[in-house]
């Protein structure tokens, strides 16, 4: 199969917006459990009467989106899938507190309309006029993935020869609380310039939107070659997990060796980093993480990719990345491994083309 | 990539009926099951009809097997979907590559929003085992657990097509070789989110719906679970029990024109029609029988009908809508009538398009009024069509 | 009259979240809708909402709402109508 990405577009906590270099500034900084996206001037990106209605969410991936297709100089993709674990949070936390407040009278629908889990990938088809096919996955740590999956099954069906996919998920001051009450965050001091230095209990939230334009045909300007996709749910221990990875390997005609660089998902907390130590036949390969860039969320391998995408179009890893990596050849070869709450695993290969 | 994709079982679960042969009585019966509000705690109960399942909580968490506590859109699901295993009766299917590809429109929205009344209050308050099935996609992996399905479980979530694209996508899974077997369907529970929505949109019918009729006022909400076993062509071979039919032909179009509302001409409709077609190797003139995303609005009514016309004139196959029946049970309503589609090919039926009076004068057709037995079913195309313009319409086929 | 009209600029703004649209900018008798300050659908069952919470006026047809929210000068005769038969 032959899935080659050609164009991204990303809105983070980092300075991704707007294609500036790749992770050249210095790393933003966020304390406190909470990393929000660094939003851009939505003006330039999405028509100004459109803006009106639509909540953060819906900004960032409509105009992460615009700029995926503006770099891909694609006006018309064949299809627009998108993954959201938690879908349109904002909308619906208005709509749900508005309905609780006041006993279910006087509720106005623009939120409940724009909280369906549809809508990123509807308003963007609908600023496309696109009649084509659209999808949206909502399935926690495998939503990203699943859009990601059935985008490249498209390509192979030869249903589609461009396809604009993507990850996005939003903290809400709603969802924050309550997943702060659930545990998963960090008590007391958290910064994210020494998540991963320094392991404790919990993690810092995160947030994203992250598209890419895959296509069935290679073009001169391609960031990378998607090279293959699994997932995994739910593994009884680290050898079931090894057991898919050499798989999974083997069903790409490659071993521990080929792989120039891991992108592994550790996001600071002891227990699920525990998952990455146990791990072994991973170890020796170089590895580097990203959370500490975009914070933990259910759709991050997107941000993953992106960064694998940057790499390989470059060859090098940037200094913000680099302390943990000695010197070395071409990056040529990428693994990404996440997990989310030791529940989805997933591993994305891809290579410099 | 383009070998038969079988169906080896099904279930159901809706207001007509808590299995497949409850539900098939019902249908032949023309029993509605929209009526008074009884089981949702809202202020609307005496002016909105819904069609609910007619269990309670603790009797429908008994049936399916799952603690009370849990969203009543998985114990739906569950119902719906061991019903559809259990009928396909696959032997060593622990071996098989397996999925459960599933969709709902709000995941566990019904405990979430009982969880939001002392979290208003003060947000260090309400039970978190009350919010914890919030996501769409845990409502999936309940029913999976359950099912022992682990190899692809995912979840989709595209307004009133869900499950619809969730039968397609899951037949994919099948054709590009990565499974061997996929539970897929969907369920939505009522919840006062979704009612009180539909409610701000002003298309919710104060007395029983009237899908394609001239001076239908809405739709009514209901709650249930559809699902399909799809099987690949290989091991359908090796099955005692012969599948009950084939998905041919499927299309996922969007009508791109406004964030709710229908085009006039339907052309998300139309897209997903002659899609499907195209895909099943069909003529129009093949289908047998049309089961309608009909919701009973305005607009849908007028956008399908008007894509119906644009693709099927002037020889149109008997259609009607069975929501006047089930109510629109959303992220379920693909499942739903994925299954009676697939029923009235096994049964040689044709249901009847309940309570039409006066057909639409715009419509140069008829939906059908009456029920139709031992008629010959070949191929029946089954509309699912949603907010966001997303259209999805699946076509199965005799085996 | 042309209180409420300035009343009514203001709290359609608000409603409907209309960002860089000042209430001196909306004519009394400008189309809302379409061509003139570009509304559509939903912005009419918002306004719906608007004319219940801010004036106690139940639309109760959808249908209705084209002819009440063509300009504000319909919405605010719409307003007064109502407001003299319960008076």
């Amino acid at each position: 199969m032959n899935c080659y990405i050609r164009a991204t577009g990303n809105i983070s906590p980092q300075l991704t917006a707007g294609h500036p270099p790749f992770l050249a500034g210095p790393l933003q900084e966020y304390t406190g459990t909470r990393m929000n996206c660094a939003e851009p001037d939505y003006k330039d990106l999405i028509d100004v009467k459109l803006i009106r209605r639509m909540s953060r969410i819906i900004r960032m991936g409509v105009a992460a989106a615009t700029e995926c297709l503006q770099e891909a100089g694609v006006s018309m993709p064949d299809a627009i899938v998108t993954g959201t674990a938690y879908g349109c949070l904002e909308d619906t936390g208005h709509f749900i507190s508005r309905m609780v407040s006041q006993n279910e009278e006087l509720l106005t629908p623009t939120a409940f309309i724009q909280s369906t889990h549809n809508t990123i990938g509807a308003q963007i088809g609908l600023m496309l006029k696109c009649n084509r096919y659209n999808n949206a996955f909502v399935h926690r740590g495998f939503s990203f993935e699943s859009a990601l999956l059935d985008a490249m099954m498209l390509l192979q069906e030869e249903e589609a020869q461009h396809v604009l996919v993507g990850g996005i998920d939003e903290i809400t001051d709603y969802s924050h609380t309550i997943l702060s009450r659930m545990g998963l965050y960090r008590r007391g001091h958290a910064s994210n310039l020494d998540l991963l230095e320094q392991p404790s209990r919990g993690t810092m939230a995160g947030e994203g939107a992250a598209f890419f334009l895959v296509a069935s045909e290679r073009s001169a300007t391609d960031y990378a070659r998607l090279d293959g996709l699994a997932t995994l749910y739910k593994p009884d221990g680290p050898a079931v997990i090894e057991q898919k990875l050499n798989s999974f390997l083997e069903a790409n005609q490659l071993d521990f060796s080929d792989i120039d660089l891991v992108i592994n998902g550790r996001n600071g907390d002891l227990k699920h980093d525990q998952v990455y130590d146990e791990l072994k036949a991973l170890q020796i390969c170089p590895q580097v993480s990203y959370k500490q860039l975009c914070g933990e969320y259910p759709t991050s391998t997107a941000f993953a990719v992106w960064m694998a995408a940057n790499i390989l179009k470059s060859g090098d890893l940037p200094p913000l990345l680099a302390p943990s990596v000695a010197e070395q050849e071409k990056i040529n070869r990428i693994l990404i491994y996440n997990q989310y709450g030791n529940i989805h695993h997933s591993f994305v290969l891809l290579s410099a083309c | 990539m383009n070998e038969p994709v079988f169906v080896a079982g099904i279930g159901a679960i809706s207001a007509i009926g808590n299995n497949i042969a409850e539900n098939l009585n019902a249908l032949l019966s023309e029993t509605t099951g929209i009526g008074k509000m009884t089981g949702l705690d809202s202020v609307h109960r005496d002016q909105l009809p819904v069609a609910e399942v007619k269990m309670d909580h603790q009797a429908l968490a008994s049936l399916a097997g799952l603690p009370e506590g849990i969203s009543r859109t998985a114990l739906l699901s569950a119902v719906a979907a061991r019903e559809a295993l259990g009928s396909a009766a696959i032997p060593g299917f622990g071996k098989l590559r397996s999925g459960f590809i599933s969709a709902n429109s709000v995941g566990g929205m019904d405990r979430t929003e009982k969880f939001f009344i002392p979290f208003m209050e003060n947000n260090q308050r309400g039970r978190l085992r009350d919010v914890v099935h919030h996501e769409c996609g845990t409502v999936t992996e309940l029913v999976a657990d359950k099912l022992g399905i682990k190899d692809q479980v995912t979840t989709i979530s595209t307004a009133c097509s869900s499950s619809a694209n969730a039968i397609f996508f899951g037949a994919r899974l099948i054709r590009n070789g990565l499974l061997d077997v996929v539970v897929a369907g969907g369920a939505d529970s009522l919840t006062k989110f979704t009612l009180n929505g539909f409610n701000t949109l002003m298309i919710l019918d104060s007395a029983l719906c009237k899908p394609f009729d001239e001076n239908r006022k809405g739709l009514n909400l209901g709650e249930g679970a559809g699902y399909v076993v799809l099987v690949s062509e290989k091991l359908a071979a090796t099955l005692d029990q012969k599948p009950i039919c084939r998905l041919s032909g499927y299309c996922n179009a969007n009508d791109a024109y406004h964030q709710t509302a229908s085009s006039p001409d339907g052309t998300g409709s139309f897209l997903a029609m002659s899609g499907a077609l195209q895909k099943s190797g069909l003529n129009p003139a093949d289908i047998s029988y049309i089961n309608l995303h009909g919701t009973g609005t305005q607009n849908n009514d007028i956008a399908e009908g008007t894509a119906i016309k644009r693709l099927f004139d002037p020889h149109y196959p008997p259609m009607s809508s069975t929501k006047a029946y089930t109510g629109h049970t959303l992220g379920g309503c693909g499942g739903l009538e994925a299954v009676y589609s697939i029923l009235a090919i096994r049964e040689g039926l044709i249901y009847p398009n309940l309570r039409l009076e006066t057909p639409m004068k715009d419509l140069p057709f008829r939906v059908q009024t009456r029920l139709q037995r031992h008629a010959a079913v070949e191929h029946v195309l089954s509309n699912s069509f949603g907010f966001g313009g997303n259209c999805t319409s699946l076509i199965f086929s005799k085996a | 009259m042309v209180k409420l009209m300035s009343d009514l600029k203001s709290q359609i703004i608000a409603q409907l979240n209309l960002q860089d649209v000042k209430p001196e900018e909306i004519g009394d008798d400008q189309p809302l809708f379409v061509d003139g300050l570009g509304l559509d659908s939903i912005d009419a069952l918002e306004l719906i909402v608007l004319l219940q919470q801010e004036y106690k006026i139940k639309l109760s047809n959808a249908e209705d709402g084209p002819k009440v929210f063509k300009t504000v000068r319909t919405m605010a005769e719409y307003i007064k109508a109502h407001q003299a038969q319960n008076a």
